[in-house]
């Protein structure tokens, strides 16, 4: 089976084990945590914490905010989820196929009634769906989407779904300056020709894994391709770079139809960008309708992250 | 002291042109180097020098051995593709000249188009773990990975500096496939193209179409230098050198000079020419042929400006009316070049002009005293003229 074809089976299996037994939050709705969720939120409806003025009130007596539905069924800091939790089984399903960062996209919820204090509610979810995978600017991922329902007793109090992305992480993605877009193009991993690497280029390399498409810089002068001696012809001289700002226009370009080319699709475009630091800079330049293409282009660098060892330079039109 | 009418080429071999040799490549090189001192009217045993590109597959020593050349007192390799041919000559010029070698074989051989293809992407290249593989990692994994695409990247450029157009690449290609076809050596001999056909035919790296793309070929050319004195003492009348040079540009990378200022440019070229007429004591004037180095239509049209035939940008009107063909001013390539001839790394070029100062070629244009002939472009490349005297 291929990575996506495990990853449904196991989505299929795990939804068709319906929802969870239903687990008792650790403590029933009390006023000691309104009061400190109220406070933190900065809601001052007295309803929720004046006992004369909710006896007033519609509801006749205190109740909780609604949107703590999912607060009283928190497992705390220590607490671990329950065997037959869908939302666990999933996310270890994509761990084990290198999905293995999370990001919570969204939720809904919907509450059928307010809760009073001294109520002891429950929780139970079931997966509701899993889609994937998709190119996000994170990575490539699943979305996970499951159904929580909250009850006291036997009746429904609250509903809510909520999706996460499982994403499989770029390595040095926490470093990229921002702005800057590394996108997972395992596509590329293909047979794509891989750089030789010097001791005199291996900055550029490193910077381009981290999102920075880095320049050699000796004095004033900037240099690309980078190179050992400085242009000035001093060999007591080190150099440094600069990062770009990744921003120029296209100076020239070539659609490329045939032949094929490891890691390519056809037709694709390079373009050879002049950026706004003076320098040229090849690419290809994705996403694009090569007859959108003109020399003069407005276009800004991205990263095609190949795998852990290589991220290819590329752009991208502005719009 | 000038290499200027030292040496002479006295013979000229070549295999068939074809695109399935059915032998090695280093049977195509023997029988071109025995083809040449055949011609000469020399013998293996005569020869003392050889010399060839690096990119050739057939050592020295195994062309020697092949043919019982027996001791050889100098041997010599050029580097940079295309760009080598002119500059094998140069080479042998030189040792003959100077007495290093007294009979000095230039030779070119490959399965060009049945072997390893050049149009294809070529992973060592990519991975050669040399300063040239280190150019090469700021472009093949880009996807810059074919001559073509490298050319096209300049020639786009081009277009839009100098308002030139795709029919304006057109016009080398049907001159060059015009000659082919009148030339039953030319692999494309009876095989004319119209400028609608170049128009129609595919991209293959836009602004390069498949007819602005020469083609792959099997087979092999030698080329036999010698002294000029000892020169008029063999059979045929010799090419003489009057001027061999070589050149490369500020900047300079293979095929991917891209970081220049003017990218529409090919001052490697610019070098060599400003070096021939001086060793030649020649102006653009005094050619009566041109065999230019035609890998790609566009580059013909800029070695037109950077050799001094035309300003910058107006190569496009310079052979608008007629100018490069077989009764121009200036005749280009009348064996077809290696759009229409073959592909061997412009060594076929050579023996071209070889014939048309001799009086034997295909395509004679009638009183041919003087040929500039180039090497490959876009490359540190080289250059000779050839006259009758």
């Amino acid at each position: 089976m291929t990575e996506t074809e495990r990853i449904e089976a196991a989505a299929e299996r795990i939804a068709a084990q319906g929802a969870s037994a239903p687990v008792l939050g650790r403590d029933p709705v009390n006023q000691a945590m309104v009061n400190t969720w109220t406070e933190a939120i900065g809601d001052a409806n007295p309803v929720y914490t004046d006992a004369d003025f909710a006896a007033s009130s519609v509801h006749h007596g205190l109740v909780a905010p609604p949107a703590m539905a999912q607060v009283w069924t928190m497992r705390g800091l220590h607490g671990t989820r329950a065997e037959d939790d869908p939302l666990g089984a999933m996310m270890l399903a994509l761990d084990e196929e290198g999905f293995t960062s999370v990001v919570a996209t969204n939720s809904s919820q919907t509450y059928h009634r307010y809760l009073r204090p001294g109520e002891h509610v429950a929780a139970s979810n079931r997966l509701e769906n899993v889609v994937g995978p998709k190119q996000t600017a994170l990575g490539e991922g699943w979305f996970v989407t499951t159904r929580t329902t909250w009850t006291v007793g036997d009746e429904v109090v609250a509903e809510m779904t909520f999706r996460v992305l499982k994403f499989r992480p770029s390595a040095k993605q926490a470093a990229a300056p921002e702005g800057a877009r590394i996108i997972d193009a395992p596509e590329y991993s293909d047979g794509v020709l891989r750089p030789v690497i010097s001791l005199d280029t291996a900055f550029f390399w490193e910077g381009t894994q981290v999102g920075e498409l880095r320049i050699q810089r000796w004095g004033d002068t900037l240099r690309h391709p980078p190179g050992p001696v400085d242009p000035g012809g001093d060999l007591d001289v080190k150099p440094d770079y600069i990062v770009a700002r990744g921003t120029g226009t296209v100076y020239s370009y070539v659609v490329h139809h045939h032949p094929k080319v490891p890691g390519k699709r056809l037709p694709f475009v390079v373009a050879l960008v002049e950026l706004d630091e003076g320098v040229r800079v090849l690419g290809e330049l994705i996403d694009v309708d090569p007859d959108e293409v003109a020399i003069g282009l407005p276009v800004r660098a991205v990263f095609l992250r190949i795998d852990d060892e290589l991220t290819l330079p590329a752009w991208e039109v502005v719009r | 002291m000038s290499i200027s009418g030292q040496a002479a080429i006295v013979g000229i071999g070549a295999t068939e042109f074809s695109k399935d040799s059915g032998r090695s490549e280093l049977r195509l090189a023997s029988e071109a180097v025995r083809a040449a001192l055949a011609d000469a009217g020399l013998e293996p045993a005569d020869v003392d020098g050889l010399v060839t590109f690096t990119m050739d597959a057939n050592a020295e020593i195994a062309v020697a051995r092949e043919l019982g050349i027996g001791e050889l007192r100098f041997f010599s390799r050029i580097g940079y593709g295309g760009g080598a041919a002119a500059a094998t000559v140069q080479q042998a010029a030189m040792a003959v000249a100077t007495g290093t070698a007294d009979v000095v074989v230039a030779y070119r051989a490959f399965n060009e188009r049945s072997g390893h293809r050049f149009g294809q992407v070529s992973t060592a290249a990519a991975q050669q773990v040399n300063t040239s593989g280190i150019d090469n990692s700021f472009t093949y994994p880009m996807g810059i990975a074919t001559p073509a695409a490298t050319v096209a990247m300049l020639a786009r450029r081009y277009l839009h500096d100098y308002g030139a157009s795709s029919e304006d690449f057109g016009r080398v290609a049907v001159i060059d496939r015009a000659n082919a076809a009148t030339n039953p050596n030319a692999w494309f001999h009876g095989k004319p193209i119209t400028l609608d056909d170049h128009q129609a035919s595919r991209w293959i790296a836009e602004p390069l179409r498949l007819l602005d793309c020469c083609q792959e070929s099997d087979g092999g050319v030698a080329l036999v230098i010698v002294r000029a004195e000892r020169a008029r003492e063999l059979a045929h009348p010799p090419a003489v050198v009057r001027a061999a040079a070589q050149g490369s540009g500020p900047d300079q990378y293979v095929m991917t000079s891209y970081y220049r200022d003017d990218l529409a440019s090919l001052p490697e070229m610019n070098v060599v020419g400003r070096e021939l007429w001086r060793q030649a004591d020649l102006r653009p004037s005094d050619v009566d042929v041109a065999v230019l180095y035609d890998h790609f239509t566009p580059y013909v049209l800029l070695q037109l400006e950077e050799l001094g035939f035309c300003g910058r940008g107006e190569a496009k009107d310079f052979i608008a009316d007629g100018m490069l063909e077989l009764d121009g001013s200036l005749p280009l390539n009348p064996h077809g070049g290696q759009l229409g001839e073959a592909y061997i790394h412009g060594m076929n070029g050579i023996a071209e002009g070889v014939r048309q100062l001799r009086g034997t070629a295909a395509n004679q244009v009638a009183g041919t005293d003087t040929v500039m002939i180039t090497a490959g472009t876009g490359v540190p490349t080289s250059g000779l003229v050839l006259t009758s005297s």
